[in-house]
């Protein structure tokens, strides 16, 4: 009967068993070996759901220690109920101290952004993945795909951004702008806003993809080249805020939140939970350099 | 924001867990017990292991009970349960010619050895909702119980015999289209692996034999209906319990147990190989935990279209059947799109703004 | 044109393309001699076997023969369309001289295809994309060939068009509202896109009407003497043989029966079904 079965209730340190942590382990230490490359991974199933973040934490729990501090954001914000969700998971399976500080942390796991202030060489910036295949929109099949990449043939993925050219007067891409990594793979990095995409190149930290229900791995190691796809005369460009403050701290140059409040007004605020809050608390936090940053001028 | 931003989060999460708790139990009606749903909810606890992957029917029940009668969730915590285990063995090769057969029909042929078994099936009871359903009590379950129990010649228990399969006979006969050699048949692991495409057909049965039941028979029905190119026969169909064996450290083999699977065997005609010899027939095989005899067929009949690519049907392409009849994944995505999107969004809004300006 | 045996732009040599579990006998047991493509021993079928031809820069070279006689099949190994089965083909540019082209990487044979190649299919939908413009079909070509300034992509697409006689306003429209004849007309675009000293033409005409085909086959002649490219046409049509090609192949059962200059074959046709062929014109 029920009550004779020995039910299983302690959890070891990270929940994943040690033959996936070592096998996971492996294939991120060959995706940074080939930078934008995706590597198969086994992605065993978690109590969050397939689409919810389940890649993200595969790397993340076979890459943490009892020492790390764990930071988690979702679309910028620490206090999104999902953040939460998985915060309160990694903690419990691992006793990590958590913080919302993004330069205290060592090991940041996202939800479709890059954070504002800049990230350092000693930290590890973990995505979670929903489609890895950048150009799954131009070639349903797997089989297809795979064979393009190896040959390197991306003719399909160019064509496509010459029609919507054609078609709307731009390159229509919004997140998820696909870039070219280290010269070589089209890589998709995860649905991040144009204005993160710069922020990828030449970084000082690690950043690790983990597409879970799709069973890929990639990776870009720091100080890569990463170049997101324009034509000469059609270029890549940031989203533009046209100069709008923020409306707690009058700052111009970070991305921005559009919010409808109840009278139907609408605010534009700081979209990144803690650099707003560093803001608001007259802290100046170092943001990332890029040259379509810097075109906006110097504005708090 | 801050700290009240996030501890805001956390609240609502505790929130939200503890309104279903509530729910569930408002109605302070007596808890549902694990061997009740076991025994009398044995299809879903069925649905579940096989969805789930495991074959655990008291942990399955717990797993409906959890999740609420959401066969979908439920599939979904017995598949994240299933990873928090260790792998200690591997079974030898199940053999179904061993079965304890509780159910077996063909619809080949009028008569098959051992004869057409209907065992517990719907299949020809007229579905009239049944109110006497409602007012069972443990006395009318006693009455039916040994009124039973009168009717079986405990004589006749030991004479219980193993049956030929129909495809053994048509074998016989040289009738059965061989193994095509160029077929990849690797036997892999799909939950130690990432499978790439086109898949071996262990890959193919494997994740079929996981699926979730609607999804295949969606796939399934619309191959008979034109969107695919087969129509076949059921060879054979059995459901009952079959011995697991493994073999220990030392080597010998051992019976740990048995498990209850359905099994099918599809008949198609099918094209001359090389364009020698005559069209023999080809098998389509479908098996699975539980009693589920509509996964199986559909798998059947998918086992055999998934072996001929055409790009125009959708039940004949890999990729597209194998992909989307995979429940915990297409759950998940599909759901995911609840997840706040406010900045992919913004950056859309952003090109549409200046698409409009454009245009001005 | 002089015929200097050393400057050949394409040799080939033993090309053969064979289906099924071939044997020892299955070249020797097939072809026109037993007018059959099938080996009576394996049942393998010989789609073409023994094939050997050069083609000149400049030159234009006809393959003529019925449904079945292999021609389509020559054209579309030397595409790298489909694998061939044995057999040696030289192309006489770097840096791809000295090598058997159908033993390169797939990387390679990309290269060359949209460097050194251009084909033309009998069925639009298979040389053009539809689900792009007719200007993207062509920005393929281009793309792939190092340009990435989309402003230099449309002028030169333009020209194209201008060129093939497609009305340039449609550059941004799909090819899928076009008619049989304009598709072609895309697909020629495309195909010379990048100058390429190669062009493939397989059965480009049939299934157009009439008057079209005698409208695209001039284009192709007036491209011919304009571009100076060497072509390889494919026809079962000895009418569009006549008018474009300077030597001809004539093909059966996957073997060549004869080979010589278009005109003294039409004149003077020496193989029996050679002659049938050419009683046969209207």
């Amino acid at each position: 009967m029920i009550e004779e079965k020995k039910f299983i209730t302690q959890y070891r340190f990270a929940f994943i068993d040690e033959a996936t942590k070592r096998e996971i382990r492996r294939k991120l230490l060959k995706a940074i070996a080939i930078p934008g490359y995706q590597v198969p991974y086994s992605s065993p199933e978690m109590p969050i759901a397939r689409g919810w973040g389940t890649g993200g934490l595969h790397v993340t729990l076979a890459i943490i220690g009892p020492k790390d501090i764990f930071k988690i954001i979702d679309q910028g914000s620490d206090a999104s109920v999902n953040a939460c969700n998985l915060r309160n998971f990694v903690q419990t399976m691992t006793g990590v101290e958590t913080t919302l500080d993004t330069s205290k942390a060592t090991i940041i796991q996202t939800r479709h952004r890059i954070t504002e202030e800049v990230l350092k060489e000693d930290q590890i910036f973990v995505y979670q993945v929903p489609q890895p295949e950048p150009l799954r929109s131009v070639e349903r099949y797997e089989n297809k795909t795979r064979q393009m990449h190896g040959e390197a043939d991306y003719a399909k993925m160019w064509v496509s951004l010459y029609e919507q050219f054609v078609r709307h007067g731009d390159i229509m891409l919004g997140a998820g702008y696909p870039v070219k990594v280290n010269g070589r793979y089209i890589m998709a990095p995860s649905p991040i806003p144009r204005w993160d995409i710069p922020n990828l190149n030449n970084s000082k930290a690690i950043h690790l993809f983990g597409a879970g229900r799709e069973k890929r791995l990639y990776a870009v190691p720091p100080f890569t080249k990463v170049e997101p796809l324009e034509f000469e005369d059609v270029k890549f460009h940031i989203e533009d805020f046209k100069g709008t403050p923020c409306f707690r701290t009058g700052y111009k140059k970070a991305f921005l939140d559009e919010l409808y409040y109840d009278d139907g007004s609408k605010h534009y605020v700081i979209n990144d939970s803690n650099f707003l809050d560093k803001l608001v608390n007259k802290e100046l936090p170092q943001q990332h350099e890029n040259s379509y940053l810097n075109k906006l001028g110097n504005e708090a | 924001m801050g700290y009240f931003a996030v501890k805001g989060g956390a609240d609502a999460i505790q929130n939200s867990l503890e309104l279903l708790d509530f729910y569930r139990l408002k109605n302070a009606t007596s808890p549902l017990e694990i061997h009740q749903i076991v025994s009398q909810l044995r299809i879903a606890v069925g649905k579940i292991m096989s969805e789930g992957s495991l074959y655990a029917p008291e942990y399955a029940a717990i797993a409906i009970k959890q999740a609420e009668g959401d066969l979908l969730e439920a599939a979904f915590i017995i598949r994240a349960f299933r990873t928090t285990l260790e792998r200690r063995f591997v079974s030898e090769t199940l053999n179904t010619r061993e079965m304890f057969v509780r159910r077996k029909i063909s619809a080949s042929f009028r008569e098959i050895p051992g004869g057409q078994i209907l065992g517990p099936s719907m299949d020809y009871s007229q579905r009239i909702l049944d109110v006497k359903k409602a007012i069972e009590t443990k006395d009318t379950i006693e009455q039916i119980l040994k009124a039973f129990d009168d009717k079986i010649d405990k004589e006749k228990l030991a004479a219980i015999t193993y049956h030929d399969k129909v495809i053994d006979l048509l074998n016989k006969d040289g009738l059965i289209q061989k193994a095509n050699t160029d077929e990849d048949r690797r036997i892999t692991d799909i939950t130690r692996e990432a499978i790439r495409f086109p898949a071996p057909r262990s890959a193919r049965l494997q994740m079929m034999a996981r699926s979730e039941t609607g999804a295949l028979m969606s796939m399934g029905y619309s191959s008979m209906r034109g969107f695919g190119s087969v129509h076949p026969t059921v060879g054979e169909l059995r459901y009952g319990s079959v011995p697991v064996r493994i073999k220990d450290p030392r080597g010998r083999i051992r019976y740990i147990g048995a498990v209850e699977v359905t099994e099918a065997e599809m008949i198609t005609g099918t094209k001359k190989h090389n364009d020698k010899g005559a069209a023999l027939f080809s098998i389509g095989y479908g098996l699975c935990f539980g009693q589920n005899d509509t996964k199986v067929i559909c798998m059947g009949i998918l086992d055999t279209t998934l072996r001929n690519p055409d790009p125009s049907m959708p039940a004949n392409d890999q990729e597209y059947v194998l992909y989307h009849s995979e429940g915990i994944e297409a759950m998940g995505f599909t759901n995911h799109l609840k997840l706040p999107h406010y900045v992919t969004f913004q950056s859309s809004l952003n090109n549409v703004r200046e698409a409009v300006e454009r245009n001005k | 044109m002089k015929h200097n045996s050393e400057n050949w732009l394409l040799k080939v040599e033993g090309l053969t393309k064979i289906y099924g579990n071939p044997t020892q006998t299955s070249i020797d047991k097939t072809g026109p001699l037993f007018d059959s493509n099938i080996c009576p021993d394996s049942g393998s079928i010989v789609a073409c076997a023994q094939i050997d031809f050069e083609l000149y820069p400049g030159e234009v070279l006809g393959i003529v023969g019925e449904s079945g006689s292999g021609k389509s099949t020559i054209v579309k190994m030397l595409y790298f369309d489909m694998e061939a089965s044995g057999g040696q083909v030289s192309f006489n540019r770097d840096p791809y001289i000295g090598k058997n082209i159908l033993n390169l990487s797939n990387q390679s044979k990309r290269a060359i295809r949209n460097h050194l190649m251009g084909m033309v299919y009998q069925n639009p939908r298979d040389g053009l994309n539809f689900r792009f413009t007719s200007g993207g079909n062509i920005a393929e070509k281009l793309i792939m060939a190092g340009n990435y300034n989309v402003g230099a992509i449309r002028d030169k697409s333009k020209q194209l068009l201008e060129k093939t006689e497609v009305p340039v306003p449609r550059l941004d429209d799909l090819p899928a509202h076009f008619s049989g004849g304009m598709q072609q007309r895309v697909q020629i675009s495309k195909a010379i896109a990048n100058h390429p000293p190669l062009l493939f033409l397989d059965e480009v005409t049939t299934g157009l009407d009439v008057s079209v085909q005698a409208k695209v086959l001039d284009l192709i002649r007036e491209l011919q003497q304009e571009l100076g490219v060497a072509m390889v046409v494919v026809s079962h049509d000895l009418s569009v043989i006549r008018m474009l090609t300077d030597r001809t192949l004539v093909m059966k059962n996957g073997r060549i029966v004869e080979k010589g200059l278009t005109d003294q074959i039409l004149q003077d046709p020496q193989h029996p079904y050679t002659q049938l062929l050419v009683s046969s014109i209207l």
